[in-house]
């Protein structure tokens, strides 16, 4: 598996055998062009397309067309001032935040026991192959699996009645348990994926380092928050804003439990699930002006981890969606 | 390790091998209320025949009651190289009308043409005033005389503005109460329908008997919804005026003001319509004493929901089964209807004889239709029929052996859809979903109202909210 | 550092915090596993049985709901299966092998816009899909690909956050040394791609693909917003199908069945592969 290895190994192979590779500069090109004809094709040309649909009014009344008709940034103007957007902007948050915080600190600690030497836990494959299941279940089945168990009179309920509560929990009708539950969720499809990548990122931390920090006698836990903590800091950089990134498109979970409602009060309706709204009722101009708000806010926050991945902070990394 | 893993996902393999060939093989007793098994053979056959010379009739609806009477009334009367494809999509958030529009804006060019769609009251008028729905005498060629039998409302919501007919029912759909005999004579002390109509003949009453109920541990209603009908359809104006603003009737704020003291006095059992636990309510272990369902519901869904044994493991039909036997029906406190079918004959349709034929079979014959009320308890669309069974000895099982349909006779002829607007769907349905909130207590009504705008402007961006 | 004691102590420490670990290691792993056992226990229940409450052992109703749900015509399970199946397998195939061409192209070879298009898609990797779904939409339909599998498919031969992995595995697992000697040999480059670099490649080809295919697999928003025919569409899209209650006349024990259909071959295949897997994400990871 990889090492980590810095941007300028290859440069320099390169360097070294730049006279004789010139003539095979069009293979570059070739290898590269399907993914660029792709891109260009069905991303870039379709997000173009996107923000120049944000300019008009166009969606159906009934079964007739209005529209397309400029109207310039009008549907900008609609959005912000009646749109609620901030609304749906403080939900997706909130619920992101709900999630991340205590996904985070498990994660640090599944990851800090998982690689303490002196620990040595058993079975770790086991519980690293549990950790990160619940990440590759279908997020829509996962949310219809928490509809049932938690609606009025599901099995979470009814294990409550017989321990004795007074009346159902009515989790899907409260707003900070219906928030909770897709926090719940994405923590647990998203923590054992955390866990995973802070330890492969311990494990990348010089082991000598721990061997004369215990010479000098410091604890397992000392060691922790003065080595391994602040040399790892670039990775929680990384986890951080891609959860984030993950967070402003929180949509499946929320949809599928609250069918599109976002309900009670609005107070579960994402920024993906209001883009949706408009998509669904095929409102171009309303879909088309959401979308460059939300392509502005994903902008700069891509911008960020653009920049640190640039300053070598994430030799690591690979990906997956 | 590894072995253990191994093992569960070869058990897990097996089991899956092993159900999908089960399934293949052994057929379970064939449940009514399910497909019948040709129909699910059409379906699936369907595709392959587009490209054949096998003549296929498309019909788009949003659930499998008109399903059922085609297959039980006029499936025998096709042709045999006619295919039925069956395009079904739920009817939630609008999904079957955007599916419907989209599709039929490419009617023209598609070889996969739409012969049928079935709509609903709510949104009728969007389509009979359209060119996507063909005149049913003039196009069609249903004649006068064929049609003299539908009740005039069934007919008058589907007229379009040069007074062609876009559309017709086998349905009518007037409303009644349906409510629980062990629960009435408990509360009471009677079950007859005749003596419980006059303590639920109008809401005073009906909210008196909610007290009754309460004091003896029932819940009057199931759900926030359930009353909504009676309220929404004895509006004095519709939802949407010339100017595109949405106005919000008194009457359904009335229902507002009903459903929230009962919400909070423990009057009914806080569900919502068509949920899980609101049909566990209509079931053997139901609290509740009353439903507000039409025609439709009592066989469809009230009558299932009643079963100990559900029709899909082979339960039957009959007392002893659950609670049927337990229901009967009366007027309720006000005047209603609920849903409705029409059929449309979709422009550009190739199959004009067929859609004929079947307009013919399930809209206007009085056999056909005395048949599939004596076999349903369905309420069809032939007064002829209808006022025939009413004044006979007609009993029906599921209610205890009354004759409902002389209630629903009399009910019928005072059905009122004038005012109804292209958008009661969308609008009925963001109105009580939003207004779910207001009854859990997680906002204020101005709250409520507020997303209830927001939601109709996400569905219908023409409309406005008042000043 | 002196005495037995002192060890003792320590090890007695040890084994209390390891046991401590080991609690809180079986307390999440309940967490995890709770709603899965509960959802193969309501898979096997009928749906009067699931009404009653809870149980904490299995039904018996497990064919009846597999029959009722595979004889539903309206839920066709199993043209989604085979519709998941066929997407999945190609996002999977398409993003692997071209991501992998993409990635070779910027890693072997130098030429003027080198570094251009790798920033170029490191930019991009990180804008959603959702932004430019509208346009998406609207293009495939003007197409008349609305309703087909091809833009599901097709544009994944633009896959950045799989190109970078692959690009990050060529640097440690591709020297270029192998390309240099097989050109020597009279391979032509494409050939050197397809025969030479794509078995070197292997690993992090086998670890993308479950990746890509596990997603797609899982795929909502798009498909959603594409396929509309009954016989089109896709797992994640009949299961929420199902949450729109009024069409299914809600059977529970159905609901149970479908969800474990959906989930049940990604837990295998994950069960099977679970070591490649975890090595995978360790390389690192973008959540979507």
């Amino acid at each position: 598996m990889p090492a980590a290895t810095s941007v300028k190994k290859p440069a320099s192979i390169h360097k070294k055998n730049q006279k004789k590779s010139i003539s095979y500069a069009k293979w570059g090109y070739l290898f590269i062009a399907p993914f660029f004809l792709a891109y260009a094709l069905f991303s870039l040309y379709p997000l173009l397309s996107t923000f120049y649909n944000s300019l008009f009014e166009n969606y159906m009344n009934g079964l007739s067309q209005v529209g397309p008709n400029f109207i310039g940034l009008e549907n900008f103007k609609t959005v912000l001032t009646q749109g609620d957007l901030s609304k749906y902007f403080k939900n997706t948050v909130i619920i992101w935040l709900m999630g991340f915080i205590p996904q985070f600190a498990l994660s640090l600690l599944l990851a800090a026991w998982f690689t303490d030497l002196r620990l040595r836990l058993k079975a770790l494959g086991f519980f690293k192959t549990v950790i990160y299941l619940p990440n590759l279940i279908m997020a829509t089945a996962f949310s219809m699996l928490f509809f049932a168990l938690f609606s009025d009179a599901g099995p979470v309920n009814s294990i409550l009645l017989n321990l004795g509560a007074a009346e159902p929990v009515r989790f899907l009708s409260n707003l900070w348990t219906t928030r909770g539950l897709i926090a719940l969720m994405n923590f647990l499809m998203w923590f054992g994926n955390t866990a995973i990548l802070l330890m492969a990122a311990i494990m990348g931390v010089d082991t000598s380092l721990y061997e004369a920090a215990e010479i000098d006698g410091a604890t397992s836990t000392q060691s922790f928050w003065r080595i391994t903590v602040p040399l790892i800091k670039p990775i929680f950089i990384y986890v951080f804003i891609t959860s984030m990134i993950g967070g402003i498109q929180l949509f499946d979970v929320p949809q599928i439990l609250t069918n599109g409602q976002g309900n009670p009060n609005r107070s579960s309706m994402t920024l993906v699930m209001y883009l949706n709204k408009h998509l669904f009722s095929e409102n171009f101009g309303m879909a088309g002006a959401v979308s460059v708000l939300l392509f502005l806010i994903t902008g700069v926050l891509s911008g960020i981890v653009f920049l640190s991945m640039r300053e070598g902070t994430l030799g690591k990394g690979g990906g997956k969606r | 390790m590894r072995t253990l893993q191994k093992v569960i996902s070869c058990g897990l393999a097996l089991l899956i091998t092993a159900s999908v060939s089960a399934c293949g093989g052994s057929k379970p007793a064939q449940p009514e209320s399910q497909a019948a098994p040709d129909a699910s053979a059409a379906s699936s056959e369907a595709p392959a025949g587009a490209g054949s010379s096998e003549k296929v009739l498309r019909i788009y609806c949003w659930n499998t009651e008109f399903q059922d009477r085609f297959n039980a009334y006029f499936k025998d009367k096709l042709p045999a190289d006619v295919s039925v494809d069956w395009v079904i999509t739920p009817s939630d958030d609008n999904a079957y009308q955007n599916k419907l529009d989209t599709d039929l804006k490419n009617q023209a060019s598609t070889a996969d043409k739409i012969d049928i769609f079935l709509i609903e009251a709510d949104y009728a008028l969007k389509y009979v005033n359209s060119d996507y729905t063909l005149d049913v005498r003039g196009d069609i060629g249903l004649t006068d005389d064929d049609l003299k039998d539908q009740y005039k409302y069934t007919q008058e919501i589907a007229t379009d503005g040069n007074g062609k007919l876009k559309a017709v029912t086998w349905q009518a759909t007037p409303g009644l109460l349906a409510y629980r005999r062990s629960i009435a004579k408990d509360v009471l002390g009677t079950d007859d329908p005749v003596e419980v109509q006059k303590q639920v003949s109008d809401w005073d009453k009906f909210n008196a008997v909610a007290v009754k109920m309460h004091d003896k541990g029932y819940k009057m209603l199931s759900g926030y919804e359930d009353s909504y009908r009676t309220f929404s359809n004895n509006v004095s104006a519709p939802w949407v005026d010339e100017t595109d603003t949405i106005r919000i009737d008194p009457n359904i704020m009335k229902w507002v003001e009903q459903t929230k003291e009962y919400t909070e006095k423990g009057y009914n059992n806080k569900t919502k319509l068509w949920a899980p636990e609101w049909n566990a309510d209509q079931g053997p272990a139901g609290k509740v004493f009353s439903f507000f369902y039409s025609t439709w519901g009592i066989n469809f869904t009230l009558l299932g929901n009643s079963l100990d044994k559900p029709l899909a493991e082979g339960g039957a039909k009959e007392v002893g089964n659950g609670i049927f036997g337990d229901y009967a029906v009366c007027e309720g406190p006000q005047n209603y209807y609920w849903g409705g079918t029409w059929i449309c004959a979709a422009a550009g349709t190739d199959n004009v004889d067929i859609v004929r034929d079947l307009m013919k079979t399930l809209t206007c014959d009085p056999v056909t239709m005395k048949k599939i009320t004596e076999d349903t308890e369905d309420y069809t669309n032939n007064q002829t029929a209808m006022n025939e069974i009413a004044n006979s000895d007609y009993q029906s099982a599921f209610l205890g052996g009354q004759n409902h349909i002389a209630l629903f006779a009399k009910a019928a002829p005072n059905i009122d859809m004038s005012k109804i607007s292209p958008y009661d769907q969308g609008l009925n349905e963001a109105f009580y979903k939003s207004f779910d909130d207001f009854y859990d207590g997680s906002v204020t009504e101005e709250e409520a109202l507020d997303n209830f705008y927001t939601a109709s402007i996400e569905k219908y961006p023409n409309l406005k909210r008042p000043a | 550092m002196n005495a037995e004691n002192t060890q003792r102590n320590e090890k007695n420490r040890l084994a209390a915090h390891r046991f401590f670990c080991y609690l809180i290691l079986i307390l999440i792993t309940v967490l995890c596993l709770f709603s899965f056992y509960i959802l193969f226990i309501n898979a096997t229940r009928s749906h009067p049985d699931i009404q009653k409450g809870f149980s904490a052992v299995p039904g018996g109703s497990f064919w009846i709901n597999l029959q009722n749900i595979f004889h539903d015509q309206n839920l066709p399970v199993l043209s989604g299966i085979k519709n998941s199946v066929l997407v999945s397998t190609g996002v999977a195939a398409l993003s692997t092998y071209f991501s992998a061409m993409t990635a070779f192209g910027i890693h072997a070879y130098d030429f003027r816009f080198r570094k251009a298009a790798f920033a170029f898609i490191m930019m991009v990797m990180l804008v959603p899909t959702q932004v430019s779904a509208l346009g998406f939409v609207k293009f495939m339909t003007a197409v008349g690909l609305r309703d087909s599998f091809i833009p599901l498919i097709v544009p994944t031969i633009a896959s950045p956050i799989v190109f970078f992995f692959m690009k990050q595995y060529m640097e440690s697992a591709l020297p270029l040394e192998i390309v240099e000697a097989a050109r020597i040999d009279g391979s032509n480059e494409f050939h050197t791609f397809n025969f030479i670099v794509v078995p070197i490649m292997k690993p992090a080809i086998a670890v993308q693909a479950i990746f890509t295919f596990v997603s797609a697999w899982n795929n909502y928003f798009l498909p959603a917003l594409l396929l509309n025919s009954q016989q089109k569409k896709t797992l994640p899209i009949l299961i929420a199908q199902m949450r729109s209650a009024d069409f299914l006349k809600f059977d529970m024990g159905k609901v149970y069945i479908m969800i474990f259909i959906a989930i049940v071959p990604v837990i295998m295949v994950y069960l099977l592969l679970s070591k490649y897997i975890v090595r995978g994400v360790a390389l690192g990871s973008v959540k979507g």
